[in-house]
Parts: C-alpha cells; sequence; structure tokens
C-alpha cells in the first residue's frame, strides 16, 4: 500500500464524459492492499467502465463480504453507497438491495474464498434468483486477507509459496453459474483492461444476472513459480474466445469484420453490445457448448476468457416475482397502506 | 520506438525543465531542497557554482526557467525559481569555508579579462583558483557593468552588488579601473596568454526621425541616461516624459522617472501590448506604479519649437497577421496623434559597437557588428581571444553572461595548456541514485503540494516612489519561502524503469495521476503519442520507452505531466520502478563548493557497464 493519497490534480486533457465528469471523479479513497494486488487494477477498471458509460458516481451500491477483494469498494465510486457486509453473504444482502431500491446500479465485489468456501450457498442462489446485478469475483486461489490459504477454486497440484502442493480439485464458479442459469457469464483478468473494461460496461448494462470471474493474482501469497494464478501463468495459459465490445451509439461503429466474426446484440437502452469472435468453434449463446468448451480447456491446462455465454433475452428477480422495481422509499403512505377497501377485498380472496 | 537511451546524460537533464532552460543550467530541484531544509549556505553554493550572482540574480534574472518549470503544464504558475534564489541569499550564513582556495603559487599564464561586467567577474572566478594570473581592465570606478550601471537601485540595491561583485575581485584579481581601453592591438602588445572581451553591447540605439537633431536638449538614450542616474550625475527629472520603447529599459526609464520627480510619465511602444520585449513581471510593475503604457503608436516626428520640444507625434496603427501568420503593423487610417512632452528617453535597443578593436588584427566581424565565434568554445577567429556575455552574441542578460563565462573559461584553461579546445573538452555526465530509504520512505518530500504561487510582498508605493534607492520587492521571508518551496515537483528524482523486474501488473498505470503511463503495443513515435493513457501532445517533451517486457509489449512514460510524486514506484511490488536522483555534471572548471551527494547506480537486476559520461 502507499501511505501518500493520489493528489486530486490530474492531466489537464483528461476526457469528460457525457456528465461532464472525468475519469477520476469515480475513483474512491487511497488502496490499503498490497502495492501490485491484481484487485487494484480490477477497482481502477470498474472506475473505468462506469466513467466511459457517464453512469453517475453516486448511484451506485456496492457490496462486498470479507477479502481483501471485498475490501476494495472503498477503493472505487467514492461518492456512492456501500455494504462491507458479513464472510460470504454479500448475495444476501446484494439480494435485499435490489429488492429495496432497483434503480441503484449494483455491483457486488466478492473472493474466491468469500463466494466459492463460505459462501457458496448464498453464491448459488443469487445466480439462481437472477438479481440485477454486476457480481464479480475477484480470483486468486487462496485467502490474500488472512496470509494464503489454499482457496476452493485452488487447481489441484498447483502449490503454495512454500512449495505444498494442493490436494483438491478446483471450484470453476463460471461453470457454476453457467449450470445455475446465469444469463451473462464472463471471465477476464486483472491484467487485461483492454479486455475487462468492456465486459464489465457489457454487464452493468446487461438486464439481468452478470457474472465476471476476474483471475486477479495475489503478490503477496500467490504470484510464485508453482501457481496457477500468477500474472506469468494466466498470461501463457489464457485462450481468448470472445471480446465484447459495447457500442453506446450505432453511428459509432466503423470497423469491419468477416461475416461470422462478429455479432451485434441490441441492449435495452438502444446500445449495441458487439460481440468479436477470437475462436471460430465457439458461440457464446450456446449454454451447453459455452460448458463442454471451458471443461474441455481446463482439461489442457488453458482458461477461457471473454465473454463466454449471453442470453440477451434476460430476466430479472423483479419480473419473475412481479415486484415493484419502485424504490422502496419512494412508495408513499397511499401505496403501502391502500385502506380498508383494499384489505378486504384481499382478505375476501381467501375465503 | 528503439527503448530509451537513459544513461545519455541529456535525457534526465531534459526532464529537469528549469535546469535544462537555464543557460547556465542551474540545478533548481537541488537548490529548492536545501531551501527546504533551510540550508540556504548550501543553497546559495549550490547557485553560486553555477551562476556566480544568486543574490543579484535572485533580484534581476530574466528567469528563462520559468515559463519552463513543469507546473506551468500541470496547474498553471511555475514556481517562484528566481525569488526562492534570493531566499537562499538573503537568508544565508557564512560562506567564508565554501569558497574555493586560490593558489598562493600561480601557474605562469596571464590572463585579460576587458571590461568588468558579469562575464569577465565569471571568467575570473573561474580560472582563478586555477592559479591563473588574472587582470581585469574597466573604465569605470568599480565592477559590475550594466549592473551597476543600468540596473535601478530599486531593483537591486547596491549593498547586494558590492557583495558578489567584491567576493570575486577579492579573490585575487589584479584590477585595472578607470581604464579606457581605445585599442586592442596595445592590449595584445601586453602579451597575456590570452583575453576575453566582456565589454558588453554599450550604444543605445538612435531614433531618426524629424526634429531629433533640432530638440537634441531634451532627449535622450535611455540607458545613458540611466547610467547617469546610477551614477548621480542625474537626480531630477522635470516635466512631462515620454519613454519610447517595449523593452525592459523601457520599465527602468519610466520606473525610474516615476521617482525622479517627472510630472507625468507615459511609455509609447509602436507594436502591441503582447508581443512588448520586456517581461510580464516588468511590465506589471510599471503599470502598478500608475504609469501606462500605450500601445500600437509609431513615432512620426518631434515637434518642437525653435529646439523647445513640445511633444511628439505618432501614427495609429493596429497589429493584422500576415499570410505566414507573422504580426505586422498597418495603420489604421486614424488622424496621427499628438502628445505633449518635456523630455524623451529613447529605449528602443542596443547595439554591439567595438570601434577600439583594430579590423586587422584577424578578430573578424560580421555585418552586424558582432563577432564570428565558435557557438560552443566562443574562441574568435584570432586563437587567444575569446568573447563572452553582451559581446558575443548581442544584448542578453546577467545568466546568459555567467553561462558563457564558464564555457570560455574552460576554453581559456584548454588554450593555455595547449589542448584542443573541441576533442578536449570535458563531456556532460549523469550520476544516478536511488533515493529509496526503506519502505514508503524516500530522500526527498514526494508528496504533491497543490498550493499556488505565492506573491512577493512589496513596500508600500508611497515609499517606494519617493526615494530611487528603496528596493521595492521585499522578498520572500523565511515561511513564504518555505512554502514556496514545497510547490517544487523535483523533476531531478527521476523515474527509471527496469524492464526485467516488470510483471505488467498495472499497479503504476492505476496509482499514476497524470496518466503518465501506458503499456502498449510499439508503435512509430506519431502512432504512440496518440494512443497512450492520455495523448502526448507536447513534442517538446519525450516518450520514455522501455525493451519489450514479457508479454512483448513495451512501458511508454510520457515525461510531459510527471509530478515526480513516486506513486508509480511505491505501488510496484518489485521494484521495477525507482524513483532516482539525477545529477547532471555540467562542465565546469571549478570545483564544486559543496560535496556534491556521491551518486551511485541503482538499477537493481541490470548489469550494465556503459559509462556514465557521454560526450554532447
Ligand atoms: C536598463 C537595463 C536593464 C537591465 N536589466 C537586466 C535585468 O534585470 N536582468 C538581467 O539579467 N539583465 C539585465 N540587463 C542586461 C544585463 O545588464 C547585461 O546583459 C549584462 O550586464 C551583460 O554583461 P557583460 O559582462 O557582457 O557586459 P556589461 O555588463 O555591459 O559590462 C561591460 C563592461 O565593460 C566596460 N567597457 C566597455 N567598453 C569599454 C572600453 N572600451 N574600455 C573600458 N571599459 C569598457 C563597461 O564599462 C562595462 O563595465 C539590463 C540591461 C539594461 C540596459
Ligand atoms: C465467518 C468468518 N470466517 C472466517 C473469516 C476469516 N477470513 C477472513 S478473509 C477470509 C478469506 C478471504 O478470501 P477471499 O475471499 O478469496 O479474499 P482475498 O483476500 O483472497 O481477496 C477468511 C477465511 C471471517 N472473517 N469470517
Ligand atoms: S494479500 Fe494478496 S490479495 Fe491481499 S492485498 Fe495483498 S496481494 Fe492483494
Ligand atoms: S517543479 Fe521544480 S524542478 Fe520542476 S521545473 Fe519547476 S522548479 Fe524545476
Ligand atoms: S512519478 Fe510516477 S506516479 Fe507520479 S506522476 Fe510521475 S509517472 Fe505518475
Ligand atoms: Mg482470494
Amino acid at each position: 500500500m502507499t501511505f501518500v493519497s493520489k493528489p486530486a490534480v490530474h492531466h489537464p486533457k483528461l476526457k469528460l464524459n457525457e456528465l461532464g465528469l472525468n475519469r477520476r471523479d469515480y475513483e474512491g479513497s487511497l488502496s490499503t492492499l498490497c502495492a501490485g494486488c491484481g484487485h487494484d487494477s480490477v477497482s481502477a477498471a470498474i472506475t473505468l467502465a462506469c466513467s466511459e458509460l457517464s453512469l453517475p458516481p453516486h448511484r451506485f451500491a456496492k457490496i462486498s463480504g470479507i477479502g481483501c477483494s471485498s475490501k476494495t469498494p472503498s477503493y472505487f465510486l467514492g461518492k456512492s453507497h456501500g455494504f462491507n457486509s458479513v464472510h460470504g453473504r454479500m448475495p444476501s444482502v446484494a439480494t435485499g438491495t435490489n429488492l429495496a431500491n432497483s434503480s441503484l446500479h449494483l455491483i457486488g465485489v466478492s473472493g474466491d474464498g468469500d463466494s466459492a468456501s463460505i459462501g457458496l450457498g448464498q453464491f448459488a442462489h443469487i445466480v439462481r434468483r437472477r438479481i440485477n446485478m454486476l457480481y464479480i469475483v475477484d480470483n486468486n486461489g487462496t485467502y490474500g486477507l488472512t496470509k494464503g490459504q489454499f482457496s476452493a477454486t485452488n487447481d489441484q497440484g498447483s502449490t503454495s509459496k512454500k512449495g505444498v502442493p494442493n490436494l483438491y480439485a478446483p471450484i470453476d464458479l463460471v461453470s457454476m453459474a453457467l449450470q445455475l442459469g446465469a444469463t451473462f457469464v464472463a471471465r477476464s483478468f486483472s491484467g487485461d483492461k483492454a479486455q475487462l473494461v468492456p465486459l464489465i460496461k457489457a454487464a452493468l448494462m446487461h438486464p439481468g444476472f452478470a457474472f465476471i470471474d476476474v483471475i486477479s493474482p495475489c503478490v503477496a501469497f500467490n504470484n510464485h513459480e508453482g501457481s496457477t494464478k500468477s500474472y506469468g501463468y494466466v498470461r501463457d495459459h489464457d485462450s481468448q474466445v470472445v471480446a465484447a465490445d459495447l457500442v453506446m451509439h450505432r453511428d459509432e461503429i466503423t470497423a469491419d469484420y468477416a461475416p461470422g466474426e462478429r455479432e451485434d446484440i441490441t441492449m435495452p437502452d438502444g446500445s449495441c453490445l458487439r460481440l468479436r469472435k477470437l475462436s471460430a468453434d465457439y458461440d457464446p449463446r450456446d449454454r451447453l457448448l459455452a460448458s463442454n468448451y471451458i471443461m474441455q480447456k481446463a482439461a489442457i491446462g488453458e482458461i477461457v476468457t471473454g465473454l463466454l455465454y449471453i442470453d440477451p433475452a434476460a430476466s430479472d428477480c423483479h419480473t419473475i416475482m412481479n415486484t415493484t422495481t419502485q424504490p422502496l422509499s419512494e412508495l408513499d403512505e397511499s401505496v403501502l397502506c391502500p385502506g380498508a377497501t383494499v384489505l378486504s377485498e384481499i382478505n375476501s380472496s381467501f375465503r | 520506438m528503439k527503448p530509451t537511451n537513459i544513461l545519455d546524460p541529456n535525457y534526465f537533464h531534459k526532464v529537469v525543465d528549469c535546469q535544462w532552460a537555464c543557460p547556465a543550467h542551474t540545478p533548481v530541484p537541488e537548490y529548492i531542497r536545501l531551501i527546504a531544509q533551510r540550508r540556504y549556505t548550501e543553497a546559495y553554493m549550490l547557485n553560486w557554482d553555477s551562476n556566480v550572482f544568486p543574490g543579484i540574480l535572485g533580484r534581476t534574472c530574466d528567469r528563462p526557467c520559468e515559463p519552463a518549470c513543469r507546473r506551468v503544464r500541470t496547474e498553471e504558475k511555475p514556481v517562484a525559481i528566481c525569488r526562492l534564489k534570493r531566499v537562499a541569499a538573503d537568508h544565508k550564513g557564512d560562506i567564508q569555508h565554501y569558497l574555493p582556495q586560490v593558489p598562493e603559487k600561480k601557474n605562469g599564464k596571464r590572463v585579460a579579462l576587458l571590461g568588468a561586467g558579469p562575464a569577465s567577474l565569471a571568467v575570473a572566478r573561474d580560472l582563478l583558483p586555477m592559479g591563473y594570473e588574472v587582470h581585469i581592465f574597466d573604465r569605470e570606478k568599480a565592477g559590475g557593468g550594466m549592473m551597476r550601471s543600468q540596473i535601478p537601485a530599486f531593483r537591486l540595491p547596491q549593498t547586494v552588488l558590492n557583495e558578489e561583485v567584491d567576493l570575486v575581485l577579492d579573490m585575487g584579481v589584479d584590477v585595472h579601473f578607470e581604464y579606457e581601453i581605445d585599442s586592442m592591438r596595445d592590449m595584445l602588445d601586453k602579451e597575456f596568454d590570452a583575453y576575453f572581451v566582456g565589454t558588453g553591447a554599450p550604444r543605445g540605439r538612435n531614433l531618426e526621425i524629424p526634429g531629433r537633431e533640432e530638440s537634441g536638449k531634451h532627449i535622450s538614450i535611455g540607458i545613458d541616461w540611466l547610467s547617469s542616474v546610477a551614477f548621480e550625475h542625474i537626480d531630477k527629472i522635470a516635466g512631462k516624459v515620454i519613454v519610447l520603447g517595449g523593452g525592459n529599459t523601457a520599465m527602468d526609464c519610466c520606473r525610474t522617472s516615476r521617482r525622479l520627480g517627472a510630472e507625468s510619465v507615459h511609455v509609447v511602444v509602436r507594436s502591441g501590448f503582447d508581443v512588448m520585449k520586456a517581461s510580464d513581471w516588468e511590465k506589471e510593475d510599471a503599470m502598478a506604479e500608475g504609469i501606462p503604457i500605450i500601445n500600437n503608436r509609431p513615432p512620426l516626428e518631434f515637434v518642437h519649437d525653435n529646439g523647445k520640444l513640445k511633444g511628439i507625434l505618432f501614427q495609429c496603427v493596429e497589429q493584422v497577421e500576415d499570410e505566414n501568420g507573422r504580426l505586422k503593423s498597418v495603420p489604421t487610417g486614424e488622424p496621427d496623434v499628438f502628445m505633449e512632452a518635456d523630455h524623451v528617453l529613447m529605449a528602443i535597443g542596443q547595439e554591439n559597437y567595438c570601434p577600439w578593436i583594430e579590423r586587422d588584427l584577424g578578430i573578424e566581424f560580421d555585418r552586424w557588428d558582432c563577432p564570428i565565434l565558435n557557438t560552443e568554445t566562443l574562441q574568435s577567429t584570432r586563437d587567444n581571444v575569446f568573447f563572452g556575455g553582451d559581446s558575443a552574441f548581442g544584448p542578453e542578460n546577467i545568466i546568459q553572461a555567467s553561462a558563457h563565462a564558464h564555457q570560455a573559461a574552460i576554453s581559456i584553461d584548454l588554450f593555455c595548456s595547449g589542448k584542443d579546445l573541441l576533442k578536449d573538452r570535458p563531456a556532460y555526465g549523469l550520476r544516478l541514485r536511488s533515493s529509496k530509504m526503506g519502505m514508503h520512505e524516500w530522500a526527498y518530500d514526494s508528496e504533491y503540494d497543490g498550493s499556488v504561487r505565492h506573491l512577493v510582498p512589496h513596500v508600500d508605493p508611497s515609499i517606494t516612489l519617493k526615494d530611487i534607492k528603496v528596493e521595492v520587492e521585499l522578498g520572500f521571508d523565511e515561511k513564504l519561502g518555505l512554502k514556496e518551496a514545497q510547490r517544487c515537483l523535483n523533476c531531478d528524482v527521476q523515474t527509471v524503469f527496469t524492464e526485467q523486474l516488470c510483471i505488467e501488473c498495472d499497479a503504476c498505470v492505476d496509482i499514476c495521476p497524470m496518466d503518465c503511463i501506458t503499456f502498449t503495443p510499439n508503435a512509430e513515435e506519431e502512432v504512440l503519442r496518440t494512443t497512450l493513457m492520455a495523448s502526448a501532445d507536447n513534442v517538446e517533451q519525450d516518450l520514455y520507452v522501455s525493451a519489450p517486457l514479457a508479454t512483448e509489449r513495451v512501458m511508454v512514460k510520457d515525461e510531459d505531466v510527471c509530478l515526480h510524486c513516486g506513486l508509480c514506484a511505491e505501488r510496484c511490488p518489485t521494484n521495477a520502478w525507482d524513483m532516482q536522483t539525477s545529477i547532471i555534471n555540467i562542465p565546469s572548471l571549478a570545483e564544486p563548493s559543496l560535496p556534491r551527494a556521491r551518486g551511485v547506480q541503482i538499477m537493481p537486476g541490470k548489469n550494465d557497464s556503459t559509462p556514465r559520461t557521454a560526450k554532447l
């Protein structure tokens, strides 16, 4: 970490977004993570994505559990709402947040320990419930905050810093999310903002549950030879399948692609998600194929990254349950307390 | 782009914008740090080594460093570099023990310095410790040249001037004052081993328009008039005064007139306000004293009544851009204007003038009457004669005179030792020293200070306008000086990158407040400049490019607006970034007065044996 905070002064030509804000307006407070921690890069990518989307920085809710990763919501979007909850319980608090106020952009940040160990049950259910949110796991294969125990996503045979191999097979959160019905599933790498930032933008605009597993090396405890979640290992074994570019206005689309290489998906707000296939035999709309492909590649030691699955016709929890999307705080007394006549109508419907 | 050769001393020197812009390459950030540590004496000596007249320059320097200062680009106003120099001079303690030893036993070589202005004095300062016998000749009673005869006392008190002039003379110069040099041939007959001509550019330009001759009694050449004031031959000016000209001399003339009892003073300039030669602060100071500056009025005629000056007739023009974008004066067609005047001071420029150098001595001159010189060695076409200061390339300023003097002294020493002036010239050098002291601990105050430039307090005009000897500026007191010192960004503490250590985690990119750093596929410079984190539009500033990294990308750093805050190095998990203090060795005859912090190259992981000095 640093003790000197990042001064407010910025590049004189820093671009302004449609709200007249620059990227620095989306930053948070001084990070206390280790210098070089991948999680800080993920925070920077979120900052960049939100400012490029011109989303109002105070209209976010950031929820997290416990872990170095779960500390990061303090380090981005400093002017928004946040809840640093209990280990593994981010999904519950996020669910409540979304039910109470779905007008806030919801970002949940968790770690592999937070989501794949103690919080695995919570993870499964929030996916199943289709909460409209961006769920990010900063996946470093270790419990960083408690000083480097193997986590449940750590690969079998991958070693600790002292050279001791991990004896258990890993949980793959991406495969689980696919199996549990997530409508936006991606994997990326903290060291590749060119891939990560557009994925975060697309996920924020996705009208349902969006999950991104970000491999985010722990420089302190899991960045050595023998680790499969180090900067070097991930770069060497990265296999990119589909790149996503969110284009805010259709007329900005200029690049030409050969047919079959690209696909445009219209987003609910009129923007366009442009998919570029980097691997010919991959279709990000085919859930089964995606699952198989990821497992096949994992078997030969490749880490598949990019937009792995998307269902453009996604729906969310509020639609499924037919609940109000109006923030509860905005419901007035006449709506909350509709009076004796309505109550007697309801009562009579049960008779 | 090719990887940057950071061992070329010019590379990091250029990053220290102020030092690079200073003709004498004064190590500005280093002395500002000494001021911040309240080590004023050391700060003074560091200056003295580079520019010989810190107290004088801290009040009068043309300050080319300030427009170059990085803070102009990161915010707006430069560090008050010049006034901090004065802080060092005002607060210094005893400097005797730092002064160079002048050997009793001379080296047998005799050098004549013609003129006792700043150029000659600085040559004397450099030559004396080497054992030279140095003789100075000047027609005046005292040394200092135009610093004494031109710069008014309300900008430069005599005590300050005397102190720094005497410091040099007391090192053991043989002075020949009140000595009019009227023949170079005679001087050469004295058989000195080398001659340095530092006689300045002493002739003020005249304006040949109708009425000039007839009303001559009421018209003075600005610099002649100023020297008469300085030497107390003139102590008042009556009636309405018009000063013609838009340079610093005009500003000194009008402000002096204002103090000597003029009924009214106007400055009239033939061109526009923005293109006036006077520095902004000189214009501001004149206007603050209630002196109007009237622009776009070229003079047509001195109107007089039988030799009694009545005033001046001016044409009305405006500045129009021609097809090449150059400004041109075009008459507006308005009727000519007449302005009353009882006295006119002409401050429309200075020229080189040395009729006493016979033209058959092998010293050649160009058509502007400037000597033909080697620009690096300052040697004339006669091998034992050197020029410097205003006499070399026309009127400049004190800091330029000191810079010339260092080069001329090196040349004279090489010449007298029978060496080649170019091949044997000492080279520029670079020393780098890591400023890392420990975890998050740096040998400099790395944190960015966002405060705006502090203003120098002035004495109340009701006092200064009455007495020409009262210095207008009070200078920073200690408190303000220390605050202003904090604004310096320490541009000499360099960001040094070691590619072998970089794991490309992006930590530096994320933390850099100024978006200086990008990891990108390599490309040509023009392409890179437009594809970085922030577009690198200032082509004057270099891009620092690494060798290819593990991903085959390169690290590119735009030096333009780097704050030298060290956050990149603090955030780097592997020390691939390090903040290293660069000490640029500027060739000089004189040994440094301070034991300069010895630099050792610390570049972890890199085992190169490239020598740390290189020739320009
Ligand atoms: C009005 C005015 C204000 C200025 N203000 C500033 C300022 O604020 N800051 C700044 O940096 N610069 C200023 N300058 C410029 C600065 O004074 C000169 O650039 C500088 O003094 C040049 O130094 P020099 O050693 O080359 O020559 P000079 O200072 O001109 O010294 C030349 C010396 O040679 C002597 N000399 C000349 N010919 C003979 C001869 N034939 N026989 C004997 N002796 C001779 C002269 O008496 C003089 O002492 C100003 C100039 C003027 C005119
Ligand atoms: C209920 C509970 N059990 C255990 C802990 C101890 N604990 C704190 S953080 C952590 C693991 C965090 O790992 P991960 O989510 O991967 O975060 P990282 O630090 O690696 O980013 C554990 C087990 C706790 N804080 N609370
Ligand atoms: S321990 Fe690991 S995960 Fe935690 S801050 Fe340090 S590098 Fe990041
Ligand atoms: S900030 Fe300091 S070191 Fe940098 S250019 Fe300005 S005065 Fe010089
Ligand atoms: S020192 Fe480093 S972090 Fe600070 S502005 Fe310069 S490049 Fe950026
Ligand atoms: Mg973890």
